[in-house]
């Protein structure tokens, strides 16, 4: 950039490394050396202000020992299991009704995704709260429906529920990708389908569950990955309570790493999630791979 | 044809009652926010009965701290706005580098980038942490954990699709350019750039959204109350008005997702490419 003479001939041989460099400075210096330390101060005892005074195996082992990580674990499993189904389902079923050329379908297209316009947000998090609470609105739906209200913050059962709904709410993110998918499907296909006496059922199930497929497949892999990392929602709705039911590995790494200030038992915990990341989607690719269909060439 | 419009009809009245379910929450924070506290928890409708301005009015007072609501708002867009430019910058050079040269080491540079894609932020809080407070940025008045990151073109995810971008746009306007006698730099302005522009704006809204949406960085990060950005301050304030003030955490919500909404209601009328690009992350 810089028209200095000298310089000119330098950037111009090397100017492909000069235009990633941005990028490859930011990767190095805030992604993958970190992620190398994170994973050597997962041996250590690092902690904070102490300094480190042991190196060796015990994160892992205290690990495997430590009731309230191994309940995390399976508490981020099952909130995983359960949120990604419900969304994905969800924003196929909406997905597949907005996939039509009816008049003003613009508008209820933006009204779907409009939650998903406030993810993360600690604002969103804020309103599930009160919606939730002893004399929120959705216990005064129940109240007058004729059921009793239930406790939802409060009960062990139901707090996961609470965060898992407003994941579920904000599926417009699998939901666009799934509605683009769907407008991509040639008309040749379906109208050849309706000439042959098809219905819509099986014209859904045979022609555009298969040719949707690969984005079902590509937007649950990405939910997955954010769902093993949800720290926002049960952080602001219940922070982990009660009772621990809705504290997920992103908490448990946080409260260690900045409440006790133990970075290496936090980094060794952070790696068991990464891991567990590699693990799931490894499974999932292996097991979705063959329930997609694949229009063109086979996946990698 | 009579079977054609029972069918329209069914799919309207099935997007009305599920677009009324998935407003209703939004509705009635609004509704909310012009009620006495003692009505909140009482009605689920969504018209106030008696409706008041003390939610309102008490938003926009302070805690009698040095933050109030509006200086929250004012802090966060002013490190996101440079945030959101300085991405677009790194993201469209490295994306440009990658989509438009070939370069000894590219293939493993590129594995490293998709990598990236699937690494969870989660794993880099401590490392990322640790460095920072090495280098003296936590607290630092220009924000710069919460910049830097994203000023290198941290999001790999738009530098993904940015690279999807550079190789659909075919190659013979770079070598008419370069016929031409243009250089690589003028290349990416002149010719490119107008190209992408629906691409920019997605990435833009995009980084916007999620940078204002972050609140686990400005967690760890900004300590002092003067210069919280909103995330923080409306958990601030759920602390400490849960309990009785609830119009008032609700009208602080409500602000604090405005911006967003209008944003997106502009984005959305610019170009189509927002609401498809969305799934691309979360």
């Amino acid at each position: 950039m810089s028209g200095r003479k000298g310089l000119v001939g330098f950037c111009k041989r090397n100017r492909h490394i000069l235009y990633i460099m941005p990028w490859l400075m930011g990767f190095l210096m805030f992604q993958g050396l970190p992620m190398l330390w994170s994973l050597i101060c997962g041996f250590s005892d690092f902690h904070l202000f102490r300094g480190i005074s042991q190196w060796g195996l015990q994160n892992y082992t205290a690990i495997l020992s430590d009731a309230a990580a191994l309940r995390a674990i399976g508490i981020t499993l099952l909130y995983t299991c359960i949120t990604v189904p419900l969304k994905i389902m969800l924003g196929m079923a909406v997905a597949y009704l907005l996939h039509t050329s009816l008049k003003g379908i613009g508008i209820f297209r933006t009204l779907y995704y409009l939650p998903s316009i406030l993810g993360s947000s600690v604002a969103a998090a804020v309103l599930w709260k009160a919606l939730f609470r002893d004399g929120g609105v959705v216990n005064q739906l129940l109240q007058m429906v004729g059921l009793s209200p239930v406790a939802w913050l409060a009960e062990p059962n139901t707090a996961l529920w609470v965060v898992i709904l407003l994941r579920v709410w904000e599926f417009g993110s699998p939901m666009v990708l799934m509605l683009a998918a769907f407008q991509q499907i040639p008309h040749t296909l379906l109208d050849a389908a309706r000439l042959d006496g098809a219905g819509a059922v099986s014209i859904f199930f045979r022609i555009q569950l298969p040719m949707i497929s690969p984005v079902v497949f590509y937007s649950a892999m990405l939910q997955i990955c954010t769902a093993l990392q949800e720290f926002n929602a049960p952080f602001i709705i219940t922070d982990g309570g009660p009772m621990g039911s809705t504290t997920l590995i992103s908490l448990l790494i946080y409260r260690h790493a900045f409440s006790r200030y133990e970075m290496g038992y936090a980094s060794a915990l952070a790696w068991v999630l990464f891991l567990l990341t590699a693990v799931c989607v490894g499974l999932y690719l292996l097991l979705g791979k063959r329930l997609v269909f694949w229009e063109q060439e086979e996946p990698r | 044809m009579k079977r054609r419009q029972r069918h329209a009809l069914l799919r309207y009245l099935l997007l009305t009652l599920g677009a009324f379910v998935m407003i209703y929450p939004l509705l009635w924070l609004v509704s909310a926010t012009f009620r006495s506290n003692s009505e909140i928890f009482s009605a689920a409708g969504l018209i106030p009965t008696a409706p008041t301005l003390e939610g309102w009015r008490n938003a926009f007072a302070d805690y009698g701290g040095q933050i109030n609501l509006l200086r929250a708002m004012g802090n966060t867009y002013a490190y996101v706005l440079p945030k959101v430019l300085l991405t677009l910058i790194s993201t469209t050079l490295t994306a440009y580098g990658f989509a438009r040269f070939q370069f000894a080491g590219k293939r493993l540079f590129q594995i490293l980038l998709y990598c990236t894609l699937f690494l969870p932020q989660t794993v880099l809080y401590v490392p990322q942490f640790v460095l920072f407070e090495q280098l003296g940025w936590v607290d630092s008045p220009l924000y710069l954990p919460l910049v830097v990151p994203g000023a290198l073109a941290g999001e790999t995810a738009l530098v993904v699709m940015m690279i999807q971008f550079f190789r659909n746009i075919p190659k013979v306007y770079d070598e008419a350019a370069s016929l031409d006698g243009c250089h690589s730099l003028q290349l990416l302005w002149y010719v490119l750039l107008p190209m992408l522009k629906p691409v920019l704006i997605t990435c833009g809204v995009l980084q916007l959204l999620w940078s204002v949406n972050d609140y686990m960085g400005p967690l760890l990060y900004v300590k002092t109350p003067s210069r919280y950005p909103i995330s923080v301050y409306v958990k601030l304030s759920m602390d400490a008005d849960s309990g009785f003030a609830w119009n008032r955490v609700l009208a602080v919500c409500c602000v604090a997702m405005l911006p967003q909404i209008i944003m997106y209601f502009i984005a959305q009328r610019r170009s189509d490419m927002p609401i498809a690009a969305g799934g691309i992350k979360m």
